[in-house]
């Protein structure tokens, strides 16, 4: 399969199989105008199989959605058909406004307009959790987008 | 300025110099009747309580202090749809200091952030209820002489009581406390509580389905009621209500100076009998409950007696 080389645009590799369209929806590329290329299960040495995402813009990749879903993907920026820079991201500390809590009980299901946040509790277990109400968040379950 | 969300909000230290100072008041209370004078305290019950609303009103008139609140939602603006975040901006304009109850979890914690005064989680929903722990660790204290080496038994729901779980994560921070933990299956401790607070930190503890055979051992039962409102079903409430009743029998297979804690109101899970018993300390236990409210109203407030 061939999916032809972007001249100016991000390219998001290793992400873990099965996680790309997650990782398109929460990042809102649905709604770009540019071309965006999802390529699934390809066969890697380092991860058995990946994800792997090209959009052919130079956009602002929000980094704490592409870590939260997938922890070992990398960002590559492409400028005149060359990797100029390639990112590798960390587990952010806080996400704020990524993903909705799941628990029915918590504040977040009545407040208004307030600001969902989750803290990183466990950086071993890349385990996060609702700062109002403790309940952990899954990435691998799909949440309701913000 | 500091509040009181979570019980892990302060240190070892700090809770130790709130029970020293509970037990300055149980031993010296005419030292403590003006403390708070021309103080108020906002009571903000977004949902039902007794013991403890009164416990915290009753505390601040104990101090010299006036007390001003609701008990209900229906009776505040919240039935008209204002935020949390609302109703403490504008409560925490006409008291110095805020008691708030409320059914969902992290209510207090929203209401603090806009909160111009101190503001005390006095329980939200089924997550955190501090002063709770506060009574308990204080009534451990004062009954028992301190908190090391004691093998500490939690008895009945162990998945919703979240008075279970504070106290847990209070005593953890303890040497040498041991846990047994006696549920039916249905009713265990959440797995993030266990692992988060006694495997983590290498705290001895034991499961147990049976009330009867972990008994002799311990040095303090601590009894929860199997609660209504925590149930999305009425069947499986029904099948588990009865799972552990204390009995006079039961207190036979106890030691002689075991002593047994419930956080009330107790439904049917301890005889009346059982009252009799100079080793039921849960009436005793909410008296500690408004002492150590005293002493935390008083470190919030920055006063020193």
């Amino acid at each position: 399969m061939k999916i032809d080389a972007i001249k100016n645009g991000i390219v998001i590799d290793h992400i873990t199989a099965g996680c790309a369209m997650q990782l398109y929806n929460m990042l809102g590329l649905d709604k770009l105008d540019c071309s965006v290329a999802i390529i699934k299960n390809v066969p890697s040495a380092k991860m058995g199989k990946k994800d792997i995402i090209k959009i052919d813009s130079n956009i602002n990749v929000n980094l704490d959605i592409v870590s939260f879903i997938s922890p070992d993907a990398t960002v590559n920026i492409i400028v005149d058909g060359i990797c100029r820079e390639k990112r590798n991201i960390e587990l952010p500390e806080r996400l704020v406004n990524i993903i909705k809590c799941k628990n029915p009980r918590c504040i977040t299901t009545t407040e208004q307009e307030i600001r969902h946040i989750f803290v990183l509790a466990d950086r071993n277990k890349r385990e996060y959790r609702c700062i109002y109400c403790d309940t952990k968040a899954d990435s691998r379950k799909n949440y309701k987008l913000k | 300025m500091r509040h009181l969300i979570n019980i892990l909000d302060f240190s070892v230290e700090e809770l130790d110099e709130l029970i020293k100072v509970a037990d300055d008041i149980i031993a010296n209370p005419v030292k403590y009747q003006d403390a708070c004078n021309h103080k108020i305290l906002g009571t903000l019950f977004f949902e039902p309580s007794t013991r403890t609303r009164l416990s915290f009103e009753s505390a601040m008139l104990s101090l010299g202090g006036q007390v001003l609140g609701f008990s209900e939602a229906n009776s505040s603006s919240a039935a008209k749809g204002e935020s949390v975040s609302d109703t403490a901006a504008v409560v925490s304009g006409y008291c110095d200091i805020i008691a708030m109850r409320h059914p969902k979890e992290g209510a207090p914690l929203v209401a603090s952030a806009h909160s111009h005064v101190p503001v005390i989680n006095a329980g939200d929903g089924g997550h955190y209820h501090p002063t709770q722990t506060l009574a308990d660790l204080l009534t451990i204290h004062h009954e028992k002489g301190g908190f090391e080496g004691l093998t500490v038994g939690l008895c009945g729901d162990l998945k919703f009581g979240r008075t279970v779980h504070s106290l847990i994560e209070a005593l953890s921070r303890y040497k040498g406390v041991k846990f047994v933990l006696i549920s039916p299956e249905e009713l265990k401790l959440p797995s993030f509580v266990k692992d988060e607070y006694i495997k983590e930190k290498n705290i001895p503890y034991e499961q147990s389905t049976s009330l009867d055979d972990v008994m002799p051992q311990l040095d303090v039962l601590y009894m929860t009621r199997v609660q209504k409102e925590r149930f999305f079903n009425e069947e499986d409430y029904l099948r588990l209500k009865d799972s552990y009743i204390l009995t006079t029998d039961k207190m036979k297979l106890a030691k002689d100076d075991m002593i047994v804690m419930h956080p009330l109101p107790r439904v049917n899970e301890i005889s009346v009998a059982v009252d009799e018993d100079p080793r039921a300390s849960y009436f005793r236990q909410t008296l500690y409950g408004k002492y150590m409210r005293m002493a935390l109203i008083l470190k919030l407030l920055n006063i020193t007696v």
